[in-house]
């Protein structure tokens, strides 16, 4: 029986102690008319062996593509140490730190965790995580609109240039609460959201606060000091979007314009996580010390035992569902715990340097890929501007069909900006992480050539 | 001490990162960070050494019997881990495009096909990333099948009082009310009073069966009558799925929908509080607005279903569609369990609790519904101990950490005095369960000696007992730098 350690001799004692004749009896409260037949179409057990065998040849029918899509999701070089710690079953099986004296091992790492982000982020509290960058952003919505004091306003304004997939999951999940999230488009020729836009959208009535991302999905750089001052003159709240790797490089949330933005979140994946389909990966969300009352989520704070001695635990539980009920600041229980011992490790052994490094090779090699790929006759770069991790560009040809063409050489190509944007199309949002060397992108060059001459009619398919 | 107090300005970890810092020097000055984050510098082996110290600071199910009721603290199979692991399954990108996913796309489809089949529900999605968003999908296609039918006035959900306190909380994230259910004395919710509750008002009722106070709810028939006839449908919180799972399928008790947590029922791990999994299944008219991305079969090809598919989708619950990593490992955990297997979980799982249950009577201790069977989880109150020996349920948990035993779930259900909600799981053998019972008596005898000895508890771990008011009043929420100067 897999996983099962009785003996018959075991059950036989142990339904002696209960009283009972058999297992079966124990089941003798459900009413039988409710007993499941069966569990038919659910296929027999496999020895591990055999399941190895299966899954060995799933993974292998995946492949190992070559990748220059980013989007969201990075392909970065992650220590080997991370996950060997990290999957020790002392983190990996163990629960929720609610009883701290025998979680003081997880516990440190959230507190430590907490610390990271806010010396990246320059905010000054951090919880212990979220399920992903997009849930994420869903919570810094609705925990804008409880803070903001000075104003009542449910609406938020929304760039459209915020990642397509951000935006439709936190307008579902924020929507049921009466929020009206404002779009705002983005100018053409620079793919940004100029202070003129967003004026233009809060023109119609007050918002209580704006959400900036940075970079935005096109890789182009937000004047995010100019953005955070003109909020904060309307008394909204500003909302940071954040790559952490980028942050690495680039002006952190908290020192955004006068004031730094008061809520900054985003993805966590690139701190150590690998593509994995889209997850497990960790929401990170972080706030100025005035709103950490309304933070969702798990926080660890640093205390003493009885003794006197330093220890980590569980605080400001009152927010929490588990204490609050229907009046907590969200629902969220189970978190992102493993990711979050993956990411913590993974900036304790980078560093701040190392961080450094991993962003400006990503910055260099995107670059690189661009003046590559722009030397192909009709693909040229969509938009004016400093970018980061990402380049968005115009292509002579159907996007689908090229991508289609450089898969079946085993070269993911980028992402289709033409299916998100239609007045875009056709155009392409390319990366080249530090893992991407100069051969790597010399072969996507040339595929991509030859691509775009022999561009013909395909099918577009679904991502999920 | 903090691996950020063992930090040396200079002392990178160098090998770890880009041998070179490339030049970036075309970044606007205006965007640039001013100086780097603090954080720490150390060598590998210092990081290592670290996290491998912290980790031994923790009980986990591989080091401890972990005894959290409705957690469902089982066994996390190493295989599933390894083979979720596989290069192309961590290499895969969420956007790659189907003709590079057919491998995990035919996992996912056949664990939609494996969890409609053990729930009895007519159609599964993947997308909710833990068992609280999960919840909140649930309730949110409920919202949405009412607004679909012009019912606009059903903006109430029925919540036990014993419930989860994500219950209440997901039912507020969707716009609801909340309406509080009272139990009744032996542990079943009081019909009486649902059937007073119950109106035009009524979307639905979020229940969990076995409940949390470890019994089956007997009225469960009675209880789908009463909400569907009122126009309410019935949410069912699969936290407690491991007790009935392949002999009793909420789709046939009448569920019109119900949440999973795979890192319960499906051995996923807990990994310090997350990552969970918490799939969606849904009777027929549910199924138009279940959360996207779905997988489906055509011929021998898998195909995502998105928002242009699924027109009435309530959407997306994360970015990129859910923990894949964690739905794999519940798919390899089903493949080595199989039919046979799954029945075996809920039975072993049974047979553990109500052994367990039965020593502790036997040993003295009272259970809070001694006339029920357990579920795959029971409550002791040690009310009776606290009026004796003036120790209540905590000092009995901590003083258990220091006997090798992780506590059981302290104080929940909130209607139960000075509680423990005790469940073993399946994959503890009889000597776990002896040597909690052992335990447990010595503990008893200590405080009838002297109370003290539990009140000071815990002596062996890493800490002493922790001052939670102090952390709460005295925030410090994160170390800086400043402090280093201390």
């Amino acid at each position: 029986m897999p996983f099962i350690p009785h003996t018959e001799s075991d059950v036989a004692e142990m339904l002696a102690v209960i009283g009972a004749d058999s297992i079966d009896d124990l089941f003798d409260e459900i009413p039988r008319e409710l007993r499941a037949k069966g569990l038919d179409g659910i296929p027999a057990g496999l020895s591990e062996m055999e399941v190895s065998r299966l899954m060995q040849s799933r993974a292998r029918a995946d492949g190992q593509p070559l990748c220059f899509i980013g989007a969201g999701a990075y392909e970065h070089h992650i220590p080997a140490a991370v996950w060997q710690i990290t999957t020790r079953g002392e983190f990996y099986s163990a629960y929720t730190p609610y009883q701290a004296e025998a979680s003081q091992g997880t516990l440190q790492v959230l507190y430590e965790f907490q610390s990271m982000m806010t010396a990246l982020t320059g905010m000054d509290v951090s919880n212990a995580s979220l399920y992903d960058g997009a849930s994420a952003l869903a919570e810094a919505v609705l925990m804008a609109v409880r803070a903001n004091r000075k104003s009542k306003s449910k609406r938020v304004l929304m760039p459209r240039n915020l990642h397509p997939s951000y935006r439709r999951t936190c307008k579902g999940l924020v929507g049921n609460q009466g929020i009206e999230l404002v779009e705002v488009d983005f100018e053409r020729e620079t793919g940004k959201t100029p202070v003129a836009a967003l004026e233009a959208a809060a023109a119609d009535g007050e918002c209580a606060a704006v959400v900036l991302p940075q970079p935005n999905f096109f890789g182009a750089l937000e004047d995010v000091d100019a953005v955070t001052d003109w909020a904060h003159q309307r008394n909204m709240l500003v909302i940071g979007v954040v790559n952490p790797v980028a942050l690495a490089l680039l002006t952190p949330p908290g020192d955004w314009g006068e004031t730094g933005a008061d809520i900054a979140c985003g993805e966590g994946q690139p701190l150590g996580m690998p593509l994995a389909s889209g997850g497990p990966y960790l929401g990170f969300l972080t706030c100025k010390q005035d709103f950490v009352r309304q933070l969702p989520g798990r926080i660890a704070g640093k205390t003493l035992d009885a003794d006197g001695k330093v220890g980590y635990t569980l605080t400001l539980q009152a927010r929490e569902q588990h204490i609050r009920r229907s009046k907590a600041t969200s629902n969220i229980c189970t978190n992102q715990g493993l990711l979050v011992t993956a990411a913590t490790i993974h900036m304790a052994i980078l560093g701040a340097e190392g961080l450094e490094r991993v962003a400006a090779a990503c910055h260099a090699n995107t670059r690189r890929l661009t003046a590559l790929l722009c030397e192909i006759p009709g693909v040229e770069p969509l938009f004016d501007g400093p970018v980061f991790h990402e380049q968005a560009l115009r292509l002579p040809a159907p996007t689908a069909d090229v991508l289609s063409a450089l898969a079946a050489h085993d070269i993911l190509g980028g992402f289709d900006l033409g299916a998100e944007y239609p007045e875009l199309d056709p155009a392409l949002l390319v990366c080249a992480t530090e893992m991407r060397t100069e051969e790597d992108m010399i072969i996507f060059r040339d595929k991509l050539a030859n691509a775009l001459r022999g561009a013909r009619g395909e099918g577009r398919g679904n991502t999920a | 001490m903090l691996i950020q107090e063992q930090s040396r300005p200079g002392r990178p970890a160098t090998a770890q990162a880009p041998l070179e810092m490339a030049d970036v020097s075309d970044l606007p000055a205006g965007l640039r960070r001013q100086s780097r984050a603090a954080l720490p510098e150390v060598s590998e082996l210092q990081a290592v050494r670290h996290y491998t110290r912290l980790s031994q600071q923790n009980f986990a199910i591989d080091t401890n019997f972990y005894p959290l009721g409705s957690c469902t603290m089982k066994y996390n199979p190493r295989a599933c881990n390894s083979l979720a692991s596989l290069p192309g399954f961590l290499a895969r990108h969420p956007a790659a495009p189907e003709s590079h996913s057919q491998g995990i796309m035919a996992c996912l489809h056949e664990l939609q096909d494996m969890l409609k089949i053990v729930t009895g529900m007519h159609a599964v999605s993947l997308a909710p990333a833990a068992g609280a968003q999960g919840e909140l999908a649930g309730v949110m296609m409920i919202r949405a099948y009412h607004d679909a039918r012009g019912d606009h006035d059903r903006r109430e959900i029925l919540v036990p009082d014993a419930a989860h306190g994500t219950n209440p909380a997901s039912a507020i994230m969707a716009g609801f009310t909340v309406r509080e259910i009272p139990t009744g004395s032996n542990g079943d919710v009081d019909i009486a009073a649902l059937r007073d509750a119950v109106g035009p008002h009524t979307a639905g009722i979020m229940l969990t069966n076995p409940s949390t106070v470890g019994v089956f709810d007997r009225n469960i028939q009675a209880i789908a009558e009463t909400v569907h006839e009122a126009g309410g449908l019935l949410y069912y919180d699969g936290a407690n799925l491991n007790a009935i799972l392949g002999k009793v399928r909420p789709g046939d008790m009448g569920f019109d929908v119900i949440h999973m947590n795979l890192h319960k029922t499906f051995s996923t791990p807990h990994g310090g509080g997350g990552p969970g999994a918490g799939p969606v299944g849904v009777s027929k008219r549910l199924e138009p607005y279940l959360p996207v991305p779905l997988v489906v079969k055509d011929g021998d090809a898998y195909h995502w279903q998105v928002e242009q598919d699924r027109p009435e989708s309530i959407g997306r619950m994360t970015a990129f569609g859910g923990n894949m990593g964690i739905l794999l490992r519940a798919y390899i955990y089903a493949r080595l369990l199989g039919a046979e297997g799954m029945r075996r979980v809920s039975e072993y799982a049974t047979l553990n609790a109500n052994y367990l249950l039965a020593r502790l009577k036997e040993a003295g201790f009272t259970a809070a519904y001694p006339e029920r069977r357990a579920s795959h989880e029971f409550i002791v109150t040690l009310k009776k101990e606290a009026k004796e020996y003036g120790t209540n349920a905590m000092d009995f948990a901590k003083r258990l950490l220091d006997y090798g035993f992780h506590a059981p779930t302290t104080y929940f259900p909130l209607l139960v005095p000075e509680c423990l909600l005790v469940e073993p799981t399946e994959t503890e053998p009889k000597e776990a369960l002896d040597g909690f019972v052992d335990a447990m008596t010595k503990i008893r005898a200590e405080a009838q000696e002297n109370p003290d000895t539990l009140k000071q508890a815990p002596y062996s771990l890493p800490v002493r007992r922790l001052d939670d008011v102090r952390a709460a009043r005295q925030l410090d929420l994160a170390w800086k730098p400043a402090q280093a100067e201390d």
